[in-house]
């Protein structure tokens, strides 16, 4: 299997210009690994001691597929990036890890995904539960059109976390200052969450996801409306939280794939095409469509 | 070269007449805005300059002397005996007192007859209030009569020849007599706001359909609201999509609004006066009738405004583990109630003004007592305004456009009430 995707099976033609292979092998490798990518995920998927294990998830909206046959585990405490061109996929794959595609009529999900070696889709399962366990980060801060206190408080409370109003503040302290963002609030709890810089917004998301304690953060695209020295702040913050948590991240930045996260998987056209090492898929793809993306050929 | 000049001109050739149809689509915005405000203006002012003048009217003097033998002879003083004293002797005896030159029993009558019937009645109740007045000699001021109400407002012309006057010379002498006095002038009518309907006009109040109103108002809105509120949660929030049944729901809901209101009245008859019985005439069948009429409006309305409850408010409660039922309570409730209440006041204010229905399970009574629970025959504040623009007094006529403005002022103070309760709920997302 692993020699079929090495680069001298692909017919180049070292004595064209540079350009014009570029464009010719792009076409080539995309009309010959759609169909071989259905099956065969390239790299080892797997991790010792996983949270999440995935296996065989197809996703369907409708009579439309829009994820085959997806393989992956995430480990206890490290940061994967999910990368891809818009439409691959890689978000609905991410919101079948708290079932959020639930919400969605259509939507339809096979296969099987384990937390902690339990099937997340089984009929005992309550996606209340679930999504206590893991939290999820949008693409567009959305605090509750709430104070701050109780945009973080919220989760606890739903949750019955807490017993008294002095473990409720700790609790919410706690979860800002993860967040990194007590400080500048601590003075303005009472005031309503949507006030905020769209930074600090997105942290407060933070705030409030890690509040309830989860075991795995999902993050989609969670910078993607935010100026670059937000950003940085956000990715910083990743940075430590990955010490604690499993942490999924959707990103359309590669520079922030590379910069956050431990591992990376290329997502294209609903298949999951290549998974490893950050450093390795970065500086060392081994399949051609990782490369053409990641060289920004496409996408 | 050539080409992108002429591209330019013949944009700016277009340009002109673009300005022109938009100063012209300007205008007659601005026309219609005009006209529209000159036709309110015309009616509130032709409402509100016939109205006001039933808020006072005519009051006489007379000097009554609580006769203790006529009121309660031998003096027993237990309320029957009070209720039923003769106190229109007392009103006749005051009058004679003034005009003792009188001797023709039609002139006496006459006489009598500038004093409102209902005069006895206002002795009557201050007697039984306060039984100690028997025996004194006291000035009170009785409310005279329709015509002579009529004559001071001006309605009744000393020109014309007396056949065609409603009142002949000397009882316009009379009533001369008593405004040289200062025993004749116009005070204010406490009257009308704390009285029920009556056949004089000058005794007819507002009171009994204010109180009608306000009670089929509390039931329709104690119904309409909870109810409406709640099919639309469920048809927004929980419903299947694209299933014939909910698609039915939704395409009768919306033709329910539509369905001219009287055929309302005729479901109430047949299904609330007819198969369950309940009493007719009563706040409780008027207020249910409503809150069928109102329920399609503010499932309608309610729903719109769950629609505009932007999606991530939903995803972020439900990504930190909310159910489905706390989201809903917890952030989609509060951010759409503003434009539900504005959905409930929209069809409240309608219910108010409602005439049709009620006519026919028999709010449409007369109803001289004022209600005092869902199950009393009432009236209500439109369907007063029509029994009295249906009579042939001329007194009713100003009473009638007193009662739209009582009418008016009402549902001001509810969308005022309105406003208030939605800018609290109000916030900023």
């Amino acid at each position: 299997m692993q020699n079929i995707m090495k680069a001298e099976n692909f017919p180049t033609k070292p004595a064209s210009p540079g350009v014009q292979i570029k464009e010719r092998r792009a076409a080539d490798t995309t009309k010959i690994f759609e169909k071989e990518a259905s099956r065969h995920t390239v790299g080892d998927f797997t991790v010792p001691d996983p949270r999440l294990t995935t296996r065989h998830v197809n996703v369907f909206y409708g009579d439309k597929q829009a994820i085959f046959d997806v393989n992956l585990d995430i480990a206890k405490t490290e940061v994967i990036a999910l990368i891809g061109p818009s439409g691959c996929g890689k978000s609905t794959y991410l919101r079948c890890l708290n079932r959020m595609n639930d919400t969605i009529e259509i939507c339809r999900v096979e296969g099987e995904i384990k937390l902690d070696e339990v099937d997340i889709y089984h009929d005992d399962i309550d996606p209340v539960v679930l999504r206590a366990r893991v939290g999820m980060v949008f693409q567009k801060p959305n605090p509750f059109p709430k104070s701050i206190f109780d945009n973080v408080a919220y989760g606890p409370r739903i949750h019955g976390l807490t017993s008294s109003k002095s473990e409720l503040e700790e609790i919410v302290e706690k979860a800002l200052k993860r967040a990194g963002l007590w400080n500048e609030v601590k003075d303005r709890l009472d005031q309503p969450g949507t006030g905020l810089s769209g930074g600090q917004q997105q942290r407060l998301c933070i705030a409030r996801a890690i509040a309830v304690n989860p075991e795995v953060l999902l993050m989609d695209e969670p910078c993607s409306a935010l100026d670059p020295i937000a950003t940085a702040t956000i990715e910083q913050l990743i940075d430590e939280l990955s010490r604690r948590y499993s942490i999924v991240i959707v990103t359309h930045s590669m520079q922030q794939a590379a910069r956050v996260s431990h591992r990376t998987a290329y997502f294209h056209l609903g298949k999951l095409i290549e998974v490893g090492k950050t450093s390795q898929i970065f500086t060392n793809p081994r399949h051609p469509l990782t490369e053409d993306y990641i060289t920004g050929r496409f996408g | 070269m050539n080409n992108e000049i002429t591209t330019a001109e013949l944009i700016a050739g277009t340009v002109k007449k673009r300005r022109a149809r938009e100063k012209r689509l300007k205008l007659y915005g601005i026309a219609a805005v005009v006209a529209g405000v000159i036709l309110v203006v015309i009616l509130m002012a032709s409402i509100v300059s016939l109205g006001y003048k039933a808020f006072w009217q005519s009051f006489i003097a007379l000097d009554i002397n609580f006769d203790p033998e006529v009121i309660a002879p031998g003096g027993i003083r237990d309320p029957d005996t009070l209720r039923q004293a003769d106190y229109g002797l007392l009103v006749k005896r005051a009058l004679k007192e003034l005009f003792p030159d009188i001797r023709n029993r039609r002139q006496k009558r006459a006489l009598y007859r500038l004093v409102s019937v209902g005069a006895p009645d206002v002795l009557r109740k201050m007697v039984m209030k306060d039984p100690d007045l028997i025996g004194t000699v006291k000035t009170v001021w009785l409310p005279a009569h329709s015509d002579v109400d009529m004559f001071m407002k001006g309605y009744i012309n000393p020109d014309e020849p007396e056949s065609q006057r409603r009142l002949k010379d000397f009882q316009l002498a009379w009533i001369q007599r008593l405004i040289h006095e200062n025993r004749l002038e116009k005070r204010f009518n406490s009257l009308f706001f704390l009285s029920g309907d009556s056949r004089e006009p000058e005794l007819a109040g507002i009171l009994g359909a204010l109180m009608g109103s306000i009670y089929t108002i509390i039931i329709t809105l104690l119904l309409s609201f909870p109810l409406a509120v709640a099919a639309a949660i469920y048809l927004e929030e929980f419903a299947p999509k694209k299933n014939f049944w909910v698609d039915l729901i939704e395409v009768n809901i919306n033709n329910l609004a539509a369905i001219p209101s009287i055929v309302f009245g005729l479901l109430g008859l047949a299904v609330f006066l007819g198969f369950f019985g309940l009493p007719r005439s009563t706040p409780l069948v008027g207020g249910l009738v409503l809150a069928l009429r109102t329920m399609p409006i503010i499932i309608i309305a309610s729903r719109s405004a769950l629609k505009a409850v932007p999606p991530w408010i939903r995803q972020a409660a439900l990504g930190i583990g909310a159910s489905k039922m706390q989201m809903i309570t917890d952030h989609v409730l509060p951010l759409a109630l503003p434009g539900m209440l504005t959905g409930t006041i929209i069809g409240l204010a309608q219910a108010l003004g409602e005439t049709a229905p009620l006519l026919m399970i028999g709010m449409v009574a007369f109803v001289v007592d004022i209600p005092k629970s869902f199950l009393d025959p009432a009236t209500v504040l439109p369907v007063q305004i029509y029994l009295w623009a249906d009579s042939a007094e001329r007194g009713f006529v100003e009473k009638s456009a007193a009662a739209i403005i009582v009418l008016l002022l009402f549902m001001l103070i509810m969308n005022a009430l309105a406003i208030v309760l939605r800018k609290r709920f109000e916030r900023r997302w």
